[in-house]
């Protein structure tokens, strides 16, 4: 258990998705305007994460890998693809559920929900899971965490520009270039985690 | 031929997919700690981006177009699934440096931007040419990067010293919070030479 509670802390704070891996830059770049839709759009990522990862581990191990469908048979040369249609029907099938049974929260998600298919955090989340050898408790909990990380970032980093509306940037840096150097001032902030472990050595 | 030079060049300054487009952003600043990494992931970037391209404007007539995301997807992934294997073969040690990130190509936004952008609309060729342009211009950013990075962090250049030994290398340059400093700083020099501004 402390294991698994290590993974989620270490995947929130020290192997910030945004801050450490530089996953999902574009929409964090570019929905970070109001903090509003950033919220929107954390959300979206902490749904889609904390379900594709372990969905995508299911995939993987009993049938694309090595010796998994029939001794022999080694598939996993296919998991690009299979990961990328697995994260595109998912996020169809959270789409279709929400609408149905959650209204306030898929109005609130809007458009956020098909977009987050082309986030790299989503595809990079599974593949760090396959690269990592976790077990399905442990990608869950890595899913989960991942996607509370960039949850964490993109509010933050939509606050703070929030802040910055009212103070004098030099013409060439407003906009991206500003937002840029901002994000690595708050990577610099995340690197005092670096060295958090909750397990007893 | 002028309107070719123009799809060319265009991506390489005026309409840089990564400080103009802001498009693929995430695997710019993961790879780009040496200037090996950097190398090959440009020339991975370079091969996709051509290839899906020229395919996707191919079959730009005979794709329907509430399914062009699903096709484009294919197409891309398939592509890099090819990279990916020859990567493994012929530069095992690279690969293994650049981990998820050559998979991560399939959602780089360049590639499916392009795609979407350009090659449903126009012919092969010129699809080709733009995907060479745009394939260029995030090099020229990633070398750039690359280069500054692995030259304040270690004092060396693809892996050989080139500063002095007492260099003591600055360990800010290695990890992500230089990367996102340096980018925004090279988006600050290419803005104030071509004086086109953003509103904040």
């Amino acid at each position: 258990m402390g294991h698994l509670i290590d993974i989620f802390v270490r995947s929130i704070f020290v192997e910030n998705m945004i801050l450490a891996y530089f996953l999902g830059m574009c929409s964090f770049l570019a929905l970070s305007k109001k903090v509003d839709t950033a919220f929107g759009l954390g959300m979206a990522v902490v749904f889609v994460l904390g379900i594709t990862c372990p969905l995508n581990y299911l995939i993987f191990n009993f049938l694309l890998k090595d010796g998994a469908l029939a001794t022999g048979v080694d598939l996993s040369f296919l998991n690009f693809l299979c990961f990328i249609a697995v994260i595109a029907s998912t996020v169809q099938l959270v789409e279709m559920l929400l609408d149905r049974f959650f209204p306030p929260l898929y109005n609130s998600l809007g458009i956020f929900l098909p977009l987050i298919t082309v986030n790299c955090s989503i595809l990079g989340g599974s593949l760090f899971m396959v690269e990592r050898n976790y077990n399905f408790l442990e990608s869950t909990a890595f899913g989960f965490g991942s996607g509370v990380g960039f949850f964490l970032a993109i509010v933050a980093l939509a606050g703070i520009r929030n802040k910055l509306r009212y103070s004098n940037i030099p013409p060439g840096l407003r906009g991206l270039g500003i937002t840029f150097i901002l994000t690595g001032l708050m990577a610099l902030g995340f690197q005092c985690f670096s060295s958090i472990s909750l397990l007893v050595p | 031929m002028p309107a070719i030079n123009k799809i060319v060049l265009d991506p390489l300054s005026d309409n840089n997919p990564i400080t103009v487009q802001m498009l693929g952003i995430c695997s710019a600043l993961a790879v780009t700690a040496q200037l090996p990494t950097a190398f090959t992931m440009s020339i991975a970037v370079t091969l996709v981006l051509c290839g899906s391209n020229t395919i996707i404007s191919l079959l730009r007539n005979v794709i329907p177009p509430k399914i062009r995301m699903i096709v484009q997807m294919v197409v891309i992934a398939s592509l890099v699934i090819l990279v990916d294997q020859c990567l493994k073969a012929f530069a095992y040690e690279i690969s293994k440096q650049l981990s998820v990130f050559v998979g991560l190509i399939i959602t780089n936004c360049i590639v499916m931007g392009r795609a979407e952008a350009f090659a449903m609309a126009n012919p092969p060729k010129e699809s080709f040419l733009d995907g060479l342009g745009n394939g260029l211009g995030y090099s020229a950013i990633l070398i750039i990067v690359a280069f500054v990075r692995e030259l304040l962090g270690a004092g060396s250049l693809f892996g050989k010293q080139v500063l002095p030994d007492s260099y003591p290398g600055n360990g800010l340059m290695v990890i992500a919070p230089g990367a996102f400093v340096i980018i925004g700083l090279l988006i600050w020099l290419q803005r104030s030479i071509t004086k086109k501004y953003e509103e904040a």
